[in-house]
């Protein structure tokens, strides 16, 4: 297959008002080569949707992401993302990585787990005082990752509703044109840069102070390296966790006998955060293509140097190569290596942290109410890189 | 001089992290991760600095004395 064969599919494949995997996936597994995919913006690309394939390209050095900077980017809006440390390879990003890494082990995470779960408990009570039915995204799911990572980057919480209206910005796809979406981004940038004003003045045990260290002392990395670090930490921070609670909580739910063995088997919460990690596609469809630095071999297609990839991980997580029966939710899973949190140098940095709340939030909410349900209509966030609901009203 | 490198595979969760780091130093088999070779030239950053990213802290680093020079506070 090569890439004039056909014309592109439009894409992305998946509706972005439910967490279903389009059909289209499984055919494009099962089928040899890649698949030639175009976005609503940018250059057509190739799709990886196998779980080999995947690994492949997210982990292999012969794929950069900072190419992608020099190409016109497959992407879902007009404006252009240069994503900081997302669009750097080694060693340029090894550099920054290793100033944030540190903050975010698992070692550095656990110890954050009583307060979590403090808050989580917290949380809860105010639910149950103001009665049914509650919109747990605005209740529960955002506040959970927004106070820890304001806490461990140094943001003040109370600014919630103002960088929540960026950072729904900054992930957003079709909504914005090119011009909104660079005044967004200068809006955020500058808000952190005043913190980092008041950081500098007064230091404080936060990772922000730190990273100001490294800048001031270290040289370690430029000015607009350390804003855009901390808009990223705090955007990525919370979005995706936020998205991902009453997404779990939607898909458990959708499978009645796997939620009561949940609640029967609390030890299994584990497992089960990590078999709701695999199964659930939080994209809509692929972002951050990876281009090729040389010609090179991808599931039966020879893709050229200069030619970008996407991978798309809800089907390469349910691959039947890799996982035997990808398609059903099996929460005592085991060895499941899934791809939720990418793979290789761009690996999730928060992984640890977003493991530990998914683990403390879907736990106790479990616990507490067991017989929640969905007690309203869901509005859900389109136009997003991350799908999920924006409201979702709960009962019990 | 050389450096000693080893991996705990029973924390390691195959992120690629290191391999992707320093594909020559370190190598993904299936599932998990390994060095490439167990002893390294002495003074090779890299293999500090994949020691630091190591999101599960699988990676140590020991010096020819056997001193724990990665992961660094």
């Amino acid at each position: 297959m090569t890439a004039t064969d056909h014309t592109p599919l439009a894409y992305p494949f998946n509706s972005s008002r439910d967490l279903a995997l389009s059909d289209a996936y499984e055919q494009a597994r099962e089928a040899p080569g890649l698949l030639r995919v175009q976005l609503p913006y940018g250059e057509p690309a190739w799709l990886a949707t196998r779980y080999a394939d995947a690994r492949l390209v997210l982990g292999d050095q012969r794929f950069s992401r900072a190419l992608g900077l020099e190409h016109d980017e497959p992407r879902s809006s007009e404006g252009r993302r240069d994503s900081g440390i997302l669009s750097m390879d080694p060693p340029d990003h090894t550099r920054l990585r290793s100033l944030v890494a540190k903050a975010f082990t698992v070692r550095q995470v656990e110890k954050l787990r009583p307060r979590i779960r403090e808050l989580t408990s917290t949380l809860l009570d105010r639910m149950e005082a103001a009665g049914p039915p509650v919109d747990l995204v605005d209740s529960y799911a955002l506040p959970i990752p927004v106070a820890v990572i304001c806490r461990l980057l140094g943001v003040p919480e109370e600014d919630r509703p103002r960088f929540r209206a960026w950072s729904d910005a900054a992930l957003s796809t079709s909504s914005l044109t090119a011009e909104e979406f660079d005044r967004n981004r200068e809006e955020l940038r500058a808000y952190m840069a005043q913190l980092i004003t008041i950081h500098r003045r007064q230091p404080q045990d936060d990772l922000m102070t730190a990273l100001i260290e490294a800048r001031d002392h270290g040289d370690r990395l430029s000015e607009l390296e350390l804003v855009d670090l901390c808009v990223g930490v705090l955007v990525a921070g919370h979005e995706t966790t936020a998205t991902q609670i009453p997404n779990f909580v939607l898909t458990l739910l959708d499978h009645p006998q796997t939620l009561s063995r949940l609640r029967d088997e609390p030890t299994l919460i584990t497992s089960a955060v990590e078999e709701l990690l695999r199964f659930v596609p939080l994209g809509s469809g692929a972002g951050q293509p990876r281009y090729a630095k040389e010609d090179i071999e991808v599931g039966g297609t020879l893709v050229r140097a200069g030619e970008p990839v996407l991978v798309a991980i809800g089907a390469a997580n349910r691959d039947a190569l890799r996982f035997t029966e990808g398609g059903t939710l099996d929460i005592s899973r085991s060895g499941n290596a899934h791809l939720g949190f990418g793979h290789g140098v761009h690996h999730c940095l928060g992984a640890p942290l977003a493991r530990l709340e998914l683990q403390e939030a879907i736990g106790a909410l479990v616990a507490r109410f067991p017989r929640l349900h969905v007690a309203g209509d869901i509005t859900w966030k389109t136009e997003m890189l991350v799908r999920g609901p924006r409201v979702m009203p709960v009962g019990w | 001089m050389t450096w000693h490198l080893h991996i705990d595979s029973d924390r390691c969760i195959g992120s690629g992290m290191c391999a992707g780091t320093a594909p020559d130093l370190f190598v993904l088999d299936e599932d998990r991760s390994r060095p490439v070779s167990e002893h390294i030239p002495e003074g090779d950053e890299r293999a500090l600095e994949a020691a630091d990213i190591c999101p599960m802290l699988a990676i140590t680093v020991r010096d020819a004395d056997g001193k724990e020079i990665a992961p660094r506070d």
